[in-house]
């Protein structure tokens, strides 16, 4: 488990419907690639967030597969159309089994 | 997480030929586009790869995938010891079908962006990007 | 490490025998819209140096890095001052106390980064941003203090720096700290290691040019804590020192010694005028 694992979202308070909005997300995980080796040359297992997901009133945004060559800290920024007001729900899958959410409302 | 330069560039089993000359393509990198295509032809207008020429450190490379229409788009870097970097699903309420992340790159190599495209037929862009070696480990 | 010397080596000499085209940039940085003093003329005391202009790390690096540090968003560095906001309200010690239950709200804070390292009258020392931390956390708090150079302590930092930023670094040079600050300054001007490197070699000599593909910057350090895209986190202005004096093949200075504190102070002296801008983000 990655400690202190802590979600950054921004998602613009309020849209008019149909408009297309641009989302932010960035994520506190050290997304250990599992090449390195550690002091004692013994390798340091992979432990990394493998999958991100951005819904809207139940309904897909984007959903990203994440391989070990992502950055520490993963951030994505893409587009998302708020049809009407609603929640935005955003989901990070770790490696280790946890799950780190975030929810962002829009007024419309 | 302690990445530092020179960790991220022996990542490269192979990376002192990285300098010397870029990966063009790896056999796992065609196994994984093999692999997302289906052995489908790849198109070479489509998909939109945006990445800097010169990357200041190999460590936090900002890319930008864009494929208007696309259903997914598979990123990849060739000269990585496993290529895969991601694949970005593009669900009903996607605005548009780009998205920007920031990735690592073993040394200087091909990016590569294959899209799925609306009509089921894919997508191939390609950058050469050179991953600079600094003086100061400090 | 043979590796290193020969590197080091070859760099210098191309340092001083070839310029490169490079030099800082004539961009602007505005943070959130904000702008900051980036480039203003060099305090009086560094009359002596040849440098009329001092010019903050952020111009000599990429546009995409820059860009990372425009955008409070996009700038990684903000994820230790979230953590350290939970810090900041969280009850530690036996005086079971926060940094709330004093300071309340971080704004209090607004107006520090730009003062520190400064006298302490009481203490009768020099303190640094980073020994304050810990006297409040020892002192006030009963808790342990912060490892010097660790990931809690740089967060913290980069929480208070943000509340200055964009405000001049305006350390004190004379009075009770003059001795401290000429301290600084000798080791500035100090040759250290294998490599027989002072500060000023390459942060006064040659800033703008090309150590291998290192763009050489002041050294200033009014955006620390930094967030290196090296090692992707924040980085404090002593475990700085410790890499480049490391760097020169010499055995450094532990973080939070009297040496790195003095140092601190020079080096801060040398960038009055400059805005805060940490966290920043650099190679």
């Amino acid at each position: 488990m990655a400690s202190g694992v802590k979600p950054r979202v921004k998602v613009p308070k309020s849209a008019s419907a149909g408009d297309a909005i641009t989302i932010k997300t960035l994520i506190s995980h050290p997304m250990e690639s599992g090449q390195r080796k550690d002091g004692d040359g013994n390798p340091i297992p992979r432990s990394i967030i493998n999958r991100f997901t951005c819904e809207f009133n139940g309904q897909s945004v984007i959903d990203i597969t994440l391989e070990p060559a992502i950055s520490t800290n993963p951030y994505f920024e893409f587009e998302a159309t708020v049809p009407e007001a609603g929640e935005f729900a955003f989901t990070w899958y770790d490696d280790d089994g946890s799950v780190y959410n975030d929810n962002k409302a829009i007024a419309v | 997480m302690d990445f530092t330069r020179r960790e991220t560039l022996a990542l490269g089993g192979a990376a002192a030929l990285t300098f010397v000359l870029p990966f063009r393509a790896s056999a796992a990198a065609d196994d994984a586009i093999a692999e997302f295509t289906g052995g489908a032809a790849l198109a070479d207008a489509g998909v939109e790869l945006t990445a800097p020429e010169i990357a200041e450190n190999g460590n936090t490379v900002p890319i930008a995938v864009s494929a208007p229409g696309a259903t997914a788009v598979m990123v990849l870097a060739a000269g990585n010891p496993t290529p895969g970097v991601a694949t970005f699903n593009f669900g009903p309420l996607a605005a548009s079908q780009t998205a920007s992340t920031r990735m690592r790159l073993a040394g200087t190599q091909d990016v590569i962006a294959i899209a799925k495209l609306a009509d089921g037929s894919f997508a191939r862009s390609a950058k050469t990007v050179k991953v600079t070696i600094g003086g100061c480990g400090g | 490490m043979k590796y290193k010397a020969t590197t080091a080596l070859a760099a210098l000499a191309i340092s001083t025998s070839m310029v490169f085209a490079g030099g800082a940039d004539d961009d602007t940085l505005a943070i959130d819209g904000q702008e900051m003093i980036t480039k203003t003329a060099a305090p009086a005391h560094m009359a002596e140096t040849g440098v009329d202009t001092v010019i903050s790390g952020w111009h000599f690096r990429e546009d995409d890095t820059q860009s990372m540090q425009a955008d409070t968003f996009d700038n990684p560095g903000m994820i230790a001052v979230d953590q350290a906001m939970d810090s900041w309200n969280t009850v530690e010690g036996s005086a079971e106390k926060s940094c709330a239950s004093c300071h309340e709200g971080p704004e209090s804070m607004e107006g520090v980064r730009a003062v520190y390292p400064k006298w302490n009258e009481e203490a009768g020392e020099v303190r640094t941003l980073a020994m304050q931390i810990n006297d409040c956390r020892t002192n006030q708090m009963g808790a342990d203090a912060y490892k010097y150079d660790s990931g809690p302590m740089a967060a913290m930092e980069a929480l208070i720096a943000v509340q200055s930023r964009g405000m001049p670094v305006n350390v004190a040079i004379d009075g009770p700290v003059a001795e401290t600050w000429e301290q600084g300054k000798e080791l500035y001007y100090t040759r250290t290691g294998q490599l027989e490197l002072s500060c000023a070699n390459c942060h006064e000599d040659n800033y703008g040019n090309y150590i291998r593909a290192d763009h050489l910057s002041q050294g200033q350090i009014n955006g620390f804590p930094t967030y290196r895209l090296k090692n992707a986190k924040l980085n404090t202005v002593h475990g700085r020192f410790k890499g480049c004096v490391r760097d020169t093949r010499a055995e450094t200075y532990a973080p939070g010694s009297p040496e790195f504190v003095a140092l601190e102070l020079y080096v801060a002296s040398r960038g009055n005028g400059l805005s805060v801008e940490g966290p920043s983000v650099r190679n």
